[in-house]
Parts: C-alpha cells; sequence; structure tokens
C-alpha cells in the first residue's frame, strides 16, 4: 500500500493531535492530577484518572469489536498487532519499573511528550532521562538480559 | 461528578484516537512504543507525525480554551531524571505503558495488558503514597 504512504502520515498526525488535545482536556497532563489518584495518603483522593481510563476504554472497546471484523485496516494490507499471550518477567519487571518511575514524579510517557509544547524545563528533563532508558533498554538491556 | 466530565471525555477522546489508528493504519496508538521505535530509527515518517501531533496538543487546547493546560511539577530535578529513565527503561520492558496496555490492551481484553496494567497501577500506587510520607 506505498501509494497511501501520505495519507497514512496524515492519519497518524491528526491521531496524534486527538490524542495530545484529549490528554489536555482530560487534566491527565498535569503530574499532580496523576498523582491524586495515585496517592492513597493525600487525605483529598482525586478520581480523575479513572474516569479518563474508563472513557478511553469505553470508546476503544466498540472499535476492537469493529476492528475483529475486518480483514485488514483501511489504509494497510494487514493489521500489526501484538500476537504474544504469555505473562512474562519482563512484562511483569518492566511494568513494575514503570509505575514506580510513574508514581516518583506523576508523568508516562503519553502526557511528558506532549507537554513538550509548554517549554517547562523539568519536562524536557523527564523526557530526555525517559529517551535514554528507552535505548538504554533496547540497544544494552534487552540484549543482555535472559530470554 | 461535573467536575469529572473534562476528564471523561478527553479520555474519549484518547480512545477515538487509538480506534481511528487501529482501524485506518492498523496499528496501535501506545505513546512508549511509538516513541521508542522513533528512537531507534524505525517507521520514522509515521512515528514522527504522530509525536508531532501529540506535541501539538497543548497550544490546540490553547486554542480552544484561551490557556495552556495546568501543568505542576512538584518533583525535584534529580528525582524527574530518576523517574523519567525508570519510565523510560520500565516501559520498552514491560512492551508497554498507559496508552498500549492501559487503553488498547484493556480493550483487546488482552491477558499481558491485564497484568501490566494492574502492576504498574500498584507500582504506581505504592510508590506515590510512599512518597507522601517521605515528604
Amino acid at each position: 500500500m506505498k501509494r497511501l504512504a501520505p495519507l497514512r502520515i496524515v492519519v497518524a498526525l491528526l491521531a496524534g493531535a486527538l490524542f495530545g488535545f484529549g490528554l489536555s482536556l482530560s487534566g491527565m497532563l498535569d503530574p499532580a492530577r496523576v498523582l491524586g489518584f495515585l496517592n492513597l495518603a493525600s487525605g483529598h483522593w482525586d478520581p480523575s484518572l479513572a474516569f479518563v481510563l474508563g472513557g478511553a476504554v469505553l470508546v476503544a472497546v466498540p472499535g476492537v469489536m469493529l476492528q475483529r471484523r475486518l480483514r485488514r485496516p483501511l489504509l494497510d494490507d494487514s493489521f500489526h498487532l501484538p500476537e504474544k499471550t504469555e505473562i512474562d518477567g519482563r512484562l511483569v519487571a518492566g511494568s513494575a519499573l514503570f509505575g514506580a518511575g510513574w508514581g516518583l514524579a506523576g508523568f508516562c510517557p503519553g502526557p511528558a511528550v506532549s507537554a513538550l509544547s509548554m517549554g517547562l524545563v523539568p519536562v524536557l528533563l523527564f523526557v530526555a532521562a525517559m529517551a535514554a532508558g528507552m535505548m538504554l533498554h533496547d540497544r544494552v538491556i534487552a540484549r543482555t538480559l535472559p530470554r | 461528578m461535573s467536575a469529572y466530565w473534562p476528564s471523561l471525555f478527553g479520555g474519549m477522546l484518547l480512545g477515538l484516537s487509538a480506534v481511528a489508528l487501529l482501524l485506518l493504519d492498523g496499528r496501535i496508538a501506545g505513546i512508549s512504543g511509538i516513541v521508542g521505535r522513533l528512537l531507534g530509527g524505525g517507521q520514522v515518517p509515521l512515528n514522527a507525525a504522530f509525536v508531532i501531533g501529540l506535541i501539538s496538543g497543548p497550544p490546540l487546547y490553547m486554542l480552544a480554551f484561551g490557556s495552556f493546560p495546568s501543568v505542576t511539577i512538584a518533583a525535584s530535578w534529580p528525582l524527574v531524571l530518576v523517574a523519567g529513565l525508570a519510565v523510560g527503561i520500565g516501559t520498552r520492558m514491560g512492551s508497554g505503558c498507559t496508552s498500549g496496555h492501559g487503553i488498547l490492551g484493556l480493550a483487546r481484553f488482552s491477558k499481558r495488558s491485564f497484568a501490566a496494567t494492574a502492576t504498574f497501577l500498584l507500582a504506581g500506587g505504592a510508590m506515590a503514597t510512599l512518597m507522601e510520607f517521605m515528604r
């Protein structure tokens, strides 16, 4: 589907913009709001994150049901979806490490990258460290860790 | 309840974005995957386009509502760096983050994504709660 390449790039750009706008609207760009959900001892728990995740899954479920009835996506020859089904050590250890970092500063990848346009120094630092961590994993850790 | 409408509606837009990418391009809107592949030089035009769109979120919000969304970072710079490093390594090792596992993984009823989401919510809750007591 080479001829559709420009259209696919436009779709990626628009989907990214919708995601970034949705994050801004949801309040989840703000680490204080995220930590207000994760921190159970603050004395004023903020359930917002549950509404965000709930709203997102609510819309995604019918989308996935529709996807399962299609043989291929509109702009490509086949779907590119994860095929692994086994819960392994890497999945659990990685998710635990991610969660610990998330609870430390209140940032996960989407909001942090999206907030880059606001010109805040801590956001820049976080994204630089995150990018370094990703490259460290993909180029070193993933190759040395036992399967 | 009314205070949570923007969160619910914003979340629905995240779902809509993920569904659009899934049905049109056949791919998972997982931010750590997209950024990780971009850093590795994979499918640069597509992944870069998504990231540029993502970064344009706050300016678009400003066009609509007249100001940037609120972003309050309480953590010190060293803590921010450690957190970023952990999030970078962890999301790549765990094959996803709040978007890929949390939104699409749950919607696909993926066993792996349920395990990942439960794990990062528990670890995040434990760490954020622990930090409250260390202040």
